[in-house]
């Protein structure tokens, strides 16, 4: 049954007052081979990211593939209305004006480019999502103005709800506290 | 904090005899070229252009168009440098933000080269008939347009423009070098408004001189041509010639002690991304002058173009598109690469390079009667490239030696700063 794999809380989260020691923090726990691991800050901060893993997002990839798409869009659809499907003389100038054809393909790029950014945020960091454990936790609401938190899932096969509490605690966090799900 | 540790590195004592060195010869050498250069065309080669024939019969030798040709183009490139950095450095004053504190003593120093530019105009002056059409009587006399411009376009008022643009560049610079001194010492809050409150309007007057100079020192060369984007397009160059120097001096500084522990990765990309955007803004301000000429295609307009497009010049208008546009732009595009100051520095030396490439595409064919001359102009171009690139290492070497005797004066970070240590803190959390 599925109930009686899923653990019985959804972790522990760790509570940590200013960025520096969040940071040093999110790297002793990814060095002591968590992986299952998330932290919250009301601010970027890149070097916090860098301490849990997350190195480097397919992201930039979808926005360079949105951007070509939109470039190769852009130009052939104007190719196609001015030279081939209704080709008007403007100016004595060429069917084939390229000059004149770049300013809106720059535009469709850009326009392929953050369509694929939005989009692919999205579908890349599971957005929108209505419901989600940490907001079980009375502190969390702090984390959107001067808290920083860590938190350990219990899906993580190193978890282990006692040693794991101890091991937040030695991290120098003013509280570590369950998270229910 | 230590004032004493955020000097020059010792090393930098050879660069600078260096630099002085290799500017001297490159000068020499350019000028060497030229002479021999002039000789040759003279004794009838081919490949002599009408606009240099006639330069001769205005008593100039070819010998000596050729080669304040090129000492133009050097002038115009090293003059980026420092009109660039001060207005990246009012930029910055009024902006804000990390990246200009660790770039605020690289863009001083170059700003305080500014007698020195002054200084190499002067042959600008002596070789204003080699160089400008306007400036022969008989010239202006036959021509009904030239006589319609001599009101703006004559050598008295030419000079004073020079004179107050390099006046009002100068005191720019000396006041925000002087209070950037006093907030060193003092460490004075004030001192940081009073140079936001000077570089809001020290901005608008960076733009409005360099219209005028742009106007004066490039677009006149041929002074029937006109285009309204021509100052911007200047302005921009400038910028960025002087974003691609000071990322290349940051570089070099990070690779010795004590710098090497003050700079941090996102120093890097957000210059990284500044360099993209001038990149960018270049590219769209010479787009817009070729879409609109072109579009517009009046004779009047469209012989710059022209000049510009045949007798191997065509070659060359294809080179600036991809050195200076396609492939910084590309390689930009990465965050890896604007992260890694190994990798940035060799797009800053690209885009220097290219700077250069477009100086002398803008300048040199000013003065080439391409028509009918298809053939024999790749002898011609060729010497261009060599003379136009020789003067440009010539001052910039020059340059480059005033450059560092500034840049050693004063700690190579602003310690008065009232954010300097979140810069530090950056350099110790990149660590971990």
């Amino acid at each position: 049954m599925k109930k009686s794999t899923r653990p019985a809380t959804y972790g522990l989260m760790a509570e940590f007052d200013d960025p520096s020691a969040v940071v040093a923090a999110a790297q002793k726990v990814y060095d002591e081979g968590y992986r299952s691991i998330d932290a919250y800050s009301p601010y970027p901060i890149e070097a916090l990211s860098e301490a849990i893993g997350v190195h480097s997002t397919r992201m930039p990839l979808l926005v360079l593939i949105g951007g070509i798409l939109g470039l190769i869009g852009g130009y052939a659809m104007q190719y196609y209305t001015h030279a081939i499907d209704y080709p008007i003389i403007v100016g004595g100038r060429p069917f084939h004006s390229w000059p004149s054809f770049i300013p809106i393909t720059f535009e469709t790029t850009v326009l392929g480019a953050s369509l694929a950014a939005v989009f692919g945020m999205l579908a890349l960091n599971g957005l929108p999502e209505p419901y989600h454990p940490v907001f079980n936790t009375p502190n969390f609401a702090l984390a959107s103005r001067d808290r920083f938190f860590i938190v350990i899932e219990a899906v993580d096969p190193k978890f282990d709800r006692d040693a794991t509490a101890e091991f937040l605690r030695g991290l120098g966090s003013r509280e570590v506290i369950d998270v229910e799900h | 904090m230590d004032t004493t540790s955020y000097n020059l590195p010792p090393a930098a004592e050879r660069w600078q005899t260096r630099a002085l060195i290799i500017g001297v010869v490159a000068l020499v050498i350019t000028a060497v070229i030229a002479f021999f250069s002039g000789s040759l065309t003279h004794s009838g080669e081919a490949g002599v252009a009408q606009g240099e024939a006639a330069a001769a019969a205005h008593g100039s030798t070819t010998f000596l168009a050729q080669f304040f040709r090129s000492y133009l183009v050097g002038f115009l490139f090293v003059t980026g440098i420092s009109v660039g950095s001060l207005a990246i450095l009012m930029l910055q004053h009024l902006s804000g933000g990390s990246w200009g504190l660790v770039i605020r003593r690289i863009l001083e120093a170059s700003t305080r080269t500014m007698p020195l530019l002054a200084l190499m105009f002067i042959p600008i002056i002596f070789g204003i008939h080699s160089l400008y059409e306007w400036s022969h009587a008989e010239a202006v006399a036959a021509d009904p347009i030239l006589k319609h411009k001599s009101l703006y376009l004559n050598v008295p008022f030419f000079i004073g423009r020079a004179v107050f643009y390099f006046v009002v560049w100068g005191a720019l610079a000396y006041f925000l070098n002087k209070w950037s001194r006093e907030q060193d010492h003092t460490g004075d809050p004030r001192v940081k408004r009073q140079m936001q409150n000077l570089s809001g309007p020290g901005i608008l007057l960076f733009g409005l001189t360099v219209t005028f100079a742009a106007v004066d020192w490039g677009m006149s060369l041929e002074p029937h041509w006109f285009s309204t984007i021509y100052g911007m397009l200047v302005m921009a160059a400038w910028g960025l010639t002087a974003m691609a120097f000071t990322i290349t001096a940051l570089v070099v500084l990070s690779r010795h002690d004590p710098m090497s522990h003050v700079y941090a990765p996102s120093h890097f990309h957000d210059l990284g991304k500044l360099l993209l955007a001038f990149v960018m803004i270049y590219a769209y301000f010479s787009f817009s002058q070729f879409l609109i000429i072109w579009s517009g295609d009046l004779p009047e307009e469209t012989s710059w173009y022209l000049r510009r497009l045949r007798g191997g010049w065509e070659l060359i208008g294809l080179a600036v598109v991809i050195l200076h546009f396609a492939l910084p732009f590309v390689l930009l595009l990465s965050r890896d690469v604007k992260r890694n100051a190994r990798r940035l520095v060799l797009v800053a030396l690209l885009v220097l390079v290219a700077r250069v490439v477009d100086w002398i595409y803008l300048i040199a064919p000013a003065s080439h009667q391409t028509e009918g001359h298809e053939q024999s102009l790749w002898p011609m171009l060729l010497l261009d490239f060599t003379t136009m690139f020789a003067a440009t290492v010539g001052l910039g070497g020059i340059w480059l030696w005033f450059f560092l005797r500034q840049l050693r004066q004063q700690p190579l970070l602003p310690i008065g700063a009232p954010d300097l240590d979140k810069v530090l803190a950056a350099a110790t959390t990149s660590q971990h």
